[in-house]
């Protein structure tokens, strides 16, 4: 193992997401605000509550999902392909560093930045709702596991996309078109048939579902089965990767 | 060869789509010297380069780095392996010293402040050290991709076209920093197209086209077994036949007669010589002359001659 090679990464992409911090936090910013005020005010005052819990504070979980899967995903992906891209892959395939050293810095600073900006969604919704954390442990782990899943997700994206359109397709095209339908604004029981099974099918409602259980106590689902879906999607992702490694796919000729 | 730093077995590289690159190469690196691999455009030198480095897996064949099989002990291998490729490749908006700092450290080497300065000092980027990369020139840009792969102090140190694009003066300047390397007693592996780099630097010499290894030798054995002179004297007076006094000389007429022709000689000076004591019989023989042209034959031309012939003269 190493581990300073694995740090290097990590630093290194670190002071790529401190370079464009401004745009970085401003933009998922800007854009949660939006949300809270469009469907937190607008559309909150007239839902009133969900499942006992204010409307506001209900989307809170879901926005937080929202912005953790697209930031995950997308900082990931862009750290591992903009060296493929630009050349610069060179060095990390001729440096002695595997798959562990490779995730821990690269999966391990995109999950960070997106920790980063999370943190700082949840103290803007503070502008906007008032909300409390059911589990706050819980809810810190949950939202590391998530945060680390989809960087996964998005480091396996990195190494797919053969160029900028293939890296946006998969968020721009599934994943937040999932996640909206996942139960980020609603319970699924505001939903009729057949539409409330279709929803179980999105593996996204369950992510949703969980986060939200340890802001409120209360999900759609159970929290185990939101937990299992997790980490299962955590250990595919990593199966994947080591897959990519050990072949070489898209990295060595 | 005794405990080569490198040695690479009957190795292959078809890739996917059928093109072999490498056709069962042999090769072993002495510690110390600097080997120059010529070859023409897509003759393979990038590949073996690649195969040695980890930037590609090679179809068949072993590779041995200190003693060590690269693709086994790869940790081991890489660590003390530096490679400077052919393309400017690096994150452009990084600084020149964070993005050095980078490369440090993913080689597994502790941060080392004051051997990055000596690095930067060394190829004169100590000044630029906070700039950013994309503000620099082109000469500038391939000076930092040089002091990432010497970041880590590596023993073997690849370069893969590394005065390409750069002008004359950079060049100098370039073969200067890697008679520097050398003289610290780190070993390299240059591709060049540059005979003359070739020539200035190595100590030994191979020619690889079509992924076959045509000739590896002393740089200084090859120039005498395929080097050559050639004088071309202007006599005053055409002449029918070549003197007798002169028949020991390889000689031929052209030119009607006007021009007698000198090619001999194996690169070792000898053909020097032997046109020096050819002026001196001219003289002595009263065959009158109105100059003499002189060339010897460069690597480039044998170079040139292995690659268009395809086989190694014997």
């Amino acid at each position: 193992m190493n581990a300073r090679g694995a740090f290097a990464i990590f630093h290194n992409e670190l002071l790529r997401f401190f370079r464009t911090a401004f745009g970085s936090i401003v933009s998922p910013v800007l854009t949660t605000s939006l949300y809270f005020i469009v469907f937190g005010a607008a559309m909150g005052s007239q839902i009133k509550e969900i499942n006992g819990v204010p409307y506001g504070a209900f989307i809170v979980p879901g926005l937080l999902m929202l912005t953790l899967l697209s930031e995950s995903t997308s900082n990931a992906s862009f750290g591992i392909y903009m060296p493929r891209f630009t050349g610069a892959i060179y060095e990390l395939l001729s440096a002695p560093v595997g798959v562990a050293e490779t995730l821990l810095g690269f999966v391990g600073a995109a999950a960070m930045k997106s920790l980063i900006i999370a943190g700082i969604i949840l103290l803007t919704a503070l502008l906007f709702v008032d909300y409390t954390i059911a589990h706050p442990v819980y809810a810190v782990g949950y939202v590391i596991l998530v945060a680390a899943a989809f960087s996964l997700f998005g480091f396996i994206l990195g190494i797919w996309a053969d160029g900028f359109e293939r890296l946006q397709i998969v968020p721009m095209l599934i994943l937040t078109p999932l996640t909206f339908l996942g139960g980020t604004f609603y319970s699924i029981e505001m939903l009729s048939e057949p539409w409330r099974t279709v929803a179980q099918f999105n593996p996204i409602f369950y992510l949703i579902n969980g986060l939200r259980w340890t802001f409120t106590g209360a999900s759609d689902v159970p929290i185990g089965l939101a937990l299992t879906a997790t980490l299962g999607f955590v250990t595919l992702c990593i199966a994947v990767i080591a897959f990519i490694f050990r072949t070489g796919w898209r990295l060595r000729g | 060869m005794d405990n080569p730093i490198l040695d690479i077995r009957n190795l292959s590289k078809t890739y996917k789509g059928g093109t072999t690159a490498l056709a069962g190469v042999d090769l072993q690196i002495r510690k110390g010297e600097i080997f120059a691999l010529l070859g023409p455009n897509g003759a393979g030198k990038t590949t073996l380069i690649g195969a040695v480095c980890g930037l590609l897996r090679p179809s068949s064949g072993t590779i041995e780095a200190f003693g060590k099989d690269a693709m086994r002990q790869w940790r081991d291998v890489r660590r003390r392996i530096g490679l400077v490729p052919q393309e400017l490749a690096f994150d452009m908006f990084a600084q020149v010293d964070h993005s050095v700092q980078y490369s440090q450290g993913l080689f597994g080497s502790a941060r080392n402040d004051a051997h990055i300065e000596e690095v930067l000092r060394s190829l004169s980027l100590w000044d630029k050290r906070t700039a950013k990369i994309r503000e620099l020139s082109g000469g500038m840009k391939r000076r930092v991709m040089i002091a990432k792969a010497l970041s880590h102090d590596p023993e073997l140190l690849f370069l893969d076209e590394p005065t390409a694009g750069v002008d004359v003066e950079l060049r100098r300047d370039m073969w200067r920093q890697i008679g520097t390397l050398r003289d610290r007693g780190t070993t390299i592996i240059l591709t060049t197209h540059y005979i003359e780099e070739a020539q200035e630097m190595a100590d030994r010499v191979g020619v690889i086209n079509k992924g076959r290894l045509l000739l590896v030798d002393e740089k200084a054995a090859i120039m005498a077994k395929l080097g050559s002179t050639e004088a071309r004297v202007s006599l005053s007076q055409a002449v029918d036949i070549i003197p007798p006094a002169l028949a020991a000389y390889p000689l031929s007429l052209e030119n009607g007669g006007r021009t007698l022709v000198y090619r001999g000689g194996d690169g070792t000076g000898k053909g020097k010589r032997e046109v020096a004591e050819l002026v001196r019989a001219l003289v002595t023989q009263g065959i009158a002359f109105e100059g003499i042209e002189t060339r010897e034959s460069s690597l480039e031309d044998i170079f040139v001659d292995l690659v268009e012939r395809g086989e190694v003269p014997a």
